[in-house]
């Protein structure tokens, strides 16, 4: 009885810490002479009042679920992957450059083929940092980090000189963007909104990813590699390859998520000079929105659409309540860091009660123990 | 006894302790049932069963870290709760667990102040601390340095800083899980020396072991364990070491396995020079030539740290080697990838098995396909085959005995035996050519070691080479056909079964040859 309500604890714990975030907020929006309840019935309302803002919703939920999935692949092979900003970039980049230049062909072909160049692109821009970490051991932190910077600098040399749009180009203001794409290659709407076939995509993937995950060889030995690289390689797996596999193809789904914020919303890519200027922060909120859904594809699903509808209410109750926009930035930054240390304490909180109850799980226990058995050696 | 309540730490003994009614379950099983258990200041009680019976749950109860579903402790008469360990030291008991919870990196000291308040505030009291510790040292007559670092200290020195800081935290019952497990004969020696002192002095103390001549040599009485539920408690003195073994398990025991002759029809396995380094730069192997027979066990004795663990890291490929060469069924496999070696059906029992030889939060079926997976039937074009996985896994829960709730039971909540069995099905089903063993009973109790000795027999029978890496002589020289001592990263002799006294490998194995010690 116990074990089940802790576990129901656990599965709500997201939960509870966004609304404990929102509680937060709610003391802000009290300083700011805001009537919180009257905010939140707004943020409620642009993110689910109508069939138009549902649809925004999911509109905001499809690159977050792209980018969680990879995050899924990647976090359960224990390697960190923060650089889905930068994969979205280069997955986009690649995918409207082919989308620019085959103008002759079948729209759907195009397509599909532009979607496989985003997925490579990002896969690209995840497997150099997976390669330096297994072979080189480079941190995957801090080089997903800084492929970042490097994407955002491509993209806004490209978006400015042999990309740009070409009537710009003759414009004294060379706004900073490619030419839009040919109807033929816009993914098709689903509904008189914007709502378009990326978001069907990205639900028929979580059960790809799902079977790639529990049901594939490839996906155990990712698990395997994730929770103990020691027995994976005593196995025969090998280790580094496997490593780099979770990376790559956590790159490849924010790729993905690129390719379609261009070829599902904007139709072109621009640029603001900043990575967000593009991706939204999806290649960050989708890390949140994974370990909403606890490292788990289909949860990822609710988890995306929760955080995409958070995202679209906080714009909507900016606008009706006049609160400044740094407010909505905060709301949804007091959510990341809620969510976030709720995930670490849970798995504190689980490693001692591990602790505690395994005490001789490790019969032979000497794994700690290398230099004192050398020094009894000698 | 003039100070009939004190104990030299200078705190109150506990006359009696007694555990009533103690039931605990887990999902799927029965820990605890209803079991009745005491400790008298002054004596040692040992606790004993089979892996899985259900002792380290019991104790833990005592100690606070589970909560029994039912029952209760009664504390020299009164009934007392605890709900976690800063209870149990608070009311005196201590306990010392099968793995230490030792930082390598801090000193002695350092390491008994760990979650402790200093006496002086926000500043340490290590002085303070170090005095203590040399008082008590005094007392029990322990012999530590406060100051050194614990990573420099031997496995048995380490056992004797955790006893230490129990006694610091004022224990006067001293729970004591498996001890002896990880310690060298002469270690346990000095244990039981520590033992007999405390029990002396007024300590009552839980000891737990699979090891049966220990128990018969230091405890005053016997409580025996079977699946949850207690067989039966007897004064040490009444009772056999063959009577315990059966009493423990419910059948006869057969302590000398029946084993055929050898016949070395082909080589499996050979080293050609073989050397290494080692984790800690220095040589691990120094010029090791071995052949191995198909049909025969070789084993590897020596005290550990002499080059076991690079030997068998070698020949698994894990080790890059320096020299020398490794021959398989004749093909020259010296730096070959692990993966292409195990493919080459050599099946590896790691000594660390609970990092090297499973994943802990893996099912046991995903646990038994760990290196298979990639084969048919348990997968086809990359898709795993979840149902062939199930039938495979509950085949070899059945014919390894794996005592396990279910097949999708997480590998961590097996008991230290059953994940043994579960790393042995595993590499015995896939009928290697070699298999390599390392340490294979080490923590195991003696069913599930006469299970796992059988297995080996068994294997050998069948024609499979062994190797066989034991720091445990009896079971070298029970199981061996030819023993190789390893000294310092050499191979000091090897020596047929019939030849091998345990006098003249314990003088191999201290790096003498015994020809040369009686013409010097
Ligand atoms: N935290 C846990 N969750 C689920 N089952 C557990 C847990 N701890 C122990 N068990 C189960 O309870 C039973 C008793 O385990 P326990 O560790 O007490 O055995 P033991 O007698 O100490 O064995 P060993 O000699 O191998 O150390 C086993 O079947 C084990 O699988
Ligand atoms: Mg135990």
């Amino acid at each position: 009885m116990r074990a089940r309500l802790s576990s129901l604890f656990d599965a709500l714990l997201p939960v509870l810490a966004t609304l404990a975030a929102l509680a937060v907020g709610a003391v802000m929006l009290l300083f700011l002479g805001v009537n919180p309840i009257e905010a939140y019935a707004a943020m409620w309302d642009g993110a689910f009042g109508s069939g138009n803002s549902f649809a925004e919703t999911l509109v905001k939920a499809t690159p977050l679920l792209l980018v969680a999935l990879g995050i899924c692949i990647s976090f359960r092979g224990d390697v960190i992957n923060i650089g889905g900003e930068g994969q979205m970039i280069i997955g986009a980049i690649l995918a409207t450059w082919i989308g620019l230049t085959l103008t002759d062909w079948p729209g759907w072909l195009v397509i599909t083929f532009c979607l496989l160049a985003g997925f490579v692109g990002g896969a690209v821009w995840g497997g150099i940092p997976g390669l330096l970490k297994a072979y080189f051991n480079v941190n995957e932190i801090l080089s997903t980090v800084m492929m970042n910077a490097i994407a955002v600098q491509l993209m806004n040399f490209l978006l400015r000189g042999p990309m740009i749009d070409p009537s710009q180009a003759q414009l004294a203001s060379k706004i900073p963007q490619t030419a839009r794409l040919i109807e033929a290659f816009q993914l098709p709407r689903l509904a008189p909104t914007r709502l378009h076939m990326g978001a069907l995509l990205a639900v028929a993937l979580a059960f790809l990813v799902y079977v790639l995950l529990w049901r594939t060889t490839w996906g155990y030995r990712i698990r395997a590699v994730g929770q103990n690289p020691h027995a994976s390689r005593y196995a025969g797996i090998q280790v580094p390859r496997y490593m780099v596999l979770a990376l790559l193809l956590s790159g490849a789904f924010a790729g993905l998520a690129g390719a379609v914020q261009v070829f599902g919303v904007n139709y072109r890519m621009i640029t603001d000079g900043s990575a967000s200027g593009f991706t939204g922060s999806a290649g960050f909120n989708g890390i949140v929105a994974a370990l909403f859904g606890q490292l788990h594809p289909i949860w990822s699903i609710p988890a995306s659409i929760l955080f995409g509808a958070l995202l679209v209410g906080a714009n909507k109750m900016q606008r009706m309540t006049q609160v400044p926009s740094a407010l909505v930035i905060v709301l949804n930054g007091l959510v990341v860091i809620f969510v976030v240390s709720s995930e670490i304490w849970r798995r504190r909180r689980q490693r001692r009660r591990m602790a505690a109850a395994g005490h001789d799980e490790a019969p032979p226990p000497n794994v700690d123990k290398k230099p004192q058995q050398a020094e009894a050696g000698a | 006894m003039t100070e009939a309540n004190t104990l030299p730490s200078g705190r109150t003994r506990i006359d009696h302790l007694e555990m009533r009614g103690i039931t605990k379950r887990f999902p799927g099983v029965l820990a605890s049932d209803h079991v009745d258990f005491d400790v008298q200041a002054g004596e040692v009680h040992a606790l004993l069963g089979e892996n899985g019976a259900g002792k380290s749950t019991l104790m833990k109860i005592l100690y606070g870290l589970y909560h029994p579903d039912e029952g209760q402790v009664l504390l020299n008469g009164q009934p007392v709760t605890i709900s976690s360990p800063t209870d149990s030291i608070n009311l005196g008991i201590g306990m010392i667990h099968q793995h230490f919870m030792l930082v390598p990196t801090l000193t002695v000291a350092e390491n008994v102040a760990l979650g402790l308040p200093s006496s002086r505030g926000a500043l340490t009291d290590l002085d303070r601390v170090s005095k203590r510790i040399l008082e008590l040292a005094e007392i029990y007559s322990l012999k530590i340095d406060p100051s050194a670092y614990v990573w420099q200290l031997s496995v048995g020195q380490q056992q004797r800083v955790e006893i230490i800081k129990a006694l610091y935290r004022g224990a006067a019952l001293l729970i004591l899980d498996e001890p002896t497990a990880v310690l060298t004969p002469q270690e346990v020696d000095e244990l039981f020396v520590i033992m007999r002192q405390m029990t002396r002095d007024g300590h009552g103390l839980v000891f737990i072991s699979h090891k049966l001549h220990e128990v018969v040599e230091i405890s005053n009485r016997v409580t025996v364990l079977r699946d949850g539920r207690k067989i039966g408690t007897r004064p040490t003195s009444e009772i056999t070491k063959q009577d315990l073994a059966n009493w423990m398990v419910g059948r006869e025991v057969t302590f000398a396995p029946d084993r055929g002759d050898v016949q070395c029809a082909e080589a499996r396995l050979q080293l050609q020079d073989v050397s290494c380094g080692s984790d800690r730069g220095t040589p691990g192997l120094r010029g090791v030539s071995l052949e191995l027979c198909s049909g025969e066990i070789l084993g590897i004795a020596g005290v550990s740290g002499n080059g076991q663990r690079e030997l068998a890291e070698t020949v698994t490929g894990l080790r890059k080697t320096t020299g020398g060469k490794v021959i398989l069924e004749g093909r020259d496999i010296t730096g070959l990838h692990p993966a292409e070696i195990t493919d080459r059906m050599l099946s590896y029992i790691p000594e660390e098995r609970m990092r090297d030889g499973v994943i802990k939060d893996f099912s046991v079926a995903e646990n038994l396909i760990l290196r298979e997976h990639e084969k048919k039937p348990y997968s086809r074009s990359g898709l795993l085959d979840l149902r062939e996985i199930s039938r495979h896994a509950d085949e070899l829960i059945a014919q390894f005995h794996v005592k396990t709730p279910s097949r999708d039971t997480l590998a961590k909540n097996l008991s230290g035996g059953n994940i043994q069995k579960v790393v042995l099905a595993r590499e015995i089903f896939r009928t290697p050519r070699v298999i390599l063993a390392a340490q294979p009973t080490r923590g195991l109790d003696i069913g599930a070691t006469e299970y796992v000795r059988e297995q080996l027999l068994e294997q050998r029978r069948k024609g499979v080479a062994v190797m066989l890496i034991s720091e445990d002589l009896d079971e070298i020289l029970a199981l061996s056909d030819r023993i190789a001592v390893l000294y310092e990263g050499r191979i000091m002799d090897i020596v047929p079964r019939e030849e091998a006294t345990p006098e003249r490998l314990g003088l191999l194995m201290a790096g003498v040859h015994p020809e040369e010690g009686v013409t010097a």
